[in-house]
């Protein structure tokens, strides 16, 4: 009996949605965004949302982040043991680093806006580039580097920022295919290192394979959810689990369970 | 008539097609004197026609047209032969040779008879009467273009401070700049608050944008005497001050606001959802965000802000480089009013350096 109650805040979600939606409003009256979408993510799971462009997905993560207002149902991320620590932070889909803070002025950011000193937030910042080979660059500018190098950017200020949860929106959407192979390889590593509760938005099935421990699917036009699926591909994992049998599989289990209906519902949005 | 320039451009261009990659086999050192050699014929062979036929004193607009078109037919040939490395020398010559050949081509035409002295003295004559309004003191109305500077240590020695004073009091040249630079921070910091707090606040957007842009496009020497009235002494430096400050702020409100709206909300969100609220939002996102366009606004605000005060010194002042500009005309010295205009074209290039620095030293990132 204390074993269970002992245990129960540990197995407790991190992140609760029930029933939500969000409806927008139109010149042609309501347009519903999200529809009744209920999702739970333990603590330190990694959970891959995936669907078309339009399906709602983002919304969903603006709303989780608190950016955005959702119409109904209740959307709340349990705070940890530290009060200080932030609930959140997003990794955005164009980067969204400041172009007039240099590299190093950037990933200190969360750090500054929390009040933490300047020589210790510097301290981490630096950490953080040294651990994804950005030392070099932390008195450059944004404009001054690579795409890749900008999206390590704003995944390490996410990171340095030590948030309950990381939202993650089609981080590597924008970037071209060996940039992203890279980074993706980047992420698993240090995922495996920190094993944050992560939310990931992308469109791309095969990266939330390789990436999640659960795969939700979701429709669009209204953003629904349509299946959940558990990856049992062991860690840890790098991008060379894609070639294995194990992911064959279950890619190719995925799509069979779905059938016609994901094919069919993905391309009317399309 | 637009037939035969065609047919021109393309015989022009044929041969080039086929000339450049021999061109650039031969040693590069004598293509380009070759070509200017061209130039130089060509011109002469027009203009020697022209004179020949007692056309160019009365067609002289034409001739120097004709010039114009040949320079950039021959320029657009040069420039495609001129190796990288003296490509920026290329350009500055472009950029600087233009207007010291239009100067050469003035003084000529004056020198020449073509044109009265009267109304268009040379440049050189325009350069001899700056030269005379700086070191000369005019008795008539105690003034001198740049406060006679090298009186400043004996005036320092019999006066103090105050003597100091008076030698930049009597100064043209400090006058306006004084203006200009009092109406400018009076104008364009209130501005480019109104302007954030316009593109970030619907309501007082909705409120004021109207009336704003009503105001922005009345020419602010209209209001002035109505500006005159508001002051204690409407003679005074207030009221210029003031008319200028106006055109500014309204300037700046409207192109903050424009800058403010246009940027990216993913930036307004990244900052939120990293913690700033508040004053450090406007500090850390959208202020940054706004100022590159806010400088693009300071430097059109800067150009008003002189057009401006150059106009009220016209009307009403007894100092300033319009002020002079305008007594040199009524004295019938007109090349003493074409100095005024020198000057007041330095004060444009001088106060945009200025900005330029500005720029730089506030946004580093936008460097390179």
């Amino acid at each position: 009996m204390t074993e269970t109650n002992a245990r129960a805040p540990a197995t407790a979600p991190r992140i609760v949605t029930r029933n939500v939606t969000k409806l927008y409003d139109t010149v042609a009256g309501p347009m519903v965004a999200v529809d009744d979408f209920s999702l739970d993510v333990a603590d330190g799971e990694f959970v891959c949302i995936v669907g078309p462009s339009g399906c709602g997905k983002s919304t969903y993560l603006r709303m989780l982040a608190g950016l955005d207002t959702h119409s109904s149902g209740t959307i709340h991320i349990r705070p940890g043991s530290d009060p200080k620590k932030p609930l959140n932070s997003v990794v955005f889909q164009e980067y969204a680093v400041f172009p007039w803070k240099t590299v190093i002025e950037n990933v200190a950011f969360g750090l500054q806006m929390r009040g933490v000193g300047k020589a210790e937030r510097l301290e981490v910042a630096q950490y953080w580039l040294e651990r994804v080979g950005l030392r070099k660059f932390a008195g450059y500018y944004p404009h001054q580097i690579s795409g890749g190098m900008k999206q390590r950017v704003s995944i390490i200020r996410a990171l340095a920022n030590d948030p309950e949860v990381l939202l993650m929106d089609e981080p590597l959407g924008a970037l071209d295919a060996q940039t992203r192979i890279v980074l993706q390889d980047e992420l698993l590593r240090i995922w495996e290192e920190t094993r944050k509760t992560v939310v990931y938005i992308t469109h791309s099935l095969d990266e939330a394979i390789l990436l999640g421990d659960r795969v939700i699917l979701m429709t669009a036009h209204p953003g629904r959810l349509l299946a959940t699926f558990h990856i049992g591909i062991e860690r840890p994992r790098t991008v060379e689990t894609l070639n294995t049998a194990a992911f064959a599989e279950l890619r190719g289990a995925i799509w069979d369970q779905l059938g016609r209906e994901v094919t069919r519902a993905m391309e009317m949005q399309s | 008539m637009t037939a035969p320039v065609e047919a021109k451009a393309a015989a022009a261009h044929a041969p080039a097609v086929d000339d450049v990659p021999p061109g650039r086999t031969r040693a590069e050192g004598l293509v380009l004197p070759a070509m200017l050699g061209v130039l130089a014929g060509i011109c002469l062979v027009w203009n020697g026609i022209l004179y020949l036929t007692a056309l160019w004193a009365p067609f002289w607009w034409l001739a120097l047209f004709g010039d114009f078109v040949l320079i950039v037919l021959v320029a657009e040939r040069i420039g495609r032969v001129v190796p990288p490395k003296r490509r920026k020398l290329y350009e500055r010559t472009l950029a600087f040779g233009f207007p010291v050949l239009a100067l050469i081509a003035w003084q000529l035409i004056v020198d020449a008879g073509i044109l009265n002295p009267l109304w268009f003295p040379q440049p050189t004559r325009i350069a001899r009467a700056l030269w005379d309004v700086t070191v000369h003191f005019d008795r008539f109305s105690e003034t001198s273009l740049l406060g006679r500077p090298w009186l400043i240590p004996s005036k320092f020695e019999s006066d103090g401070w105050a003597g100091v004073w008076s030698l930049f009091a009597e100064s043209h040249v400090w006058a306006t700049l004084g203006r200009v630079a009092a109406g400018f921070v009076i104008g364009a910091i209130p501005g480019i608050l109104l302007g954030v707090i316009m593109g970030i606040n619907q309501t007082v957007r909705l409120m004021l944008d109207t009336t704003l842009s009503a105001i922005y496009v009345l020419p602010k020497i209209a209001i002035f005497p109505i500006v005159m009235l508001m002051f204690a002494d409407p003679f005074g430096e207030g009221p210029k001050i003031a008319v200028v400050a106006l055109s500014v702020f309204f300037l700046m409100a409207i192109n903050t606001m424009a800058g403010v709206r246009d940027i990216d909300p993913v930036f307004i969100m990244a900052g939120r959802n990293y913690g700033a609220r508040g004053l450090s939002l406007y500090r850390h996102v959208i202020i940054p965000a706004a100022l590159p366009v806010i400088f693009a606004g300071l430097r059109l605000a800067l150009g008003t802000a002189l057009i401006v005060i150059i106009s009220v010194e016209f009307l009403r002042a007894k100092q300033g480089v319009g002020y002079m500009t305008f007594y040199y005309w009524e004295v019938l010295n007109p090349e003493k009013m074409y100095a005024g205009l020198v000057v007041v074209m330095i004060l444009g290039v001088v106060l945009t350096y200025g900005l330029q620095w500005l720029q730089r030293k506030l946004m580093p990132w936008a460097r390179g």
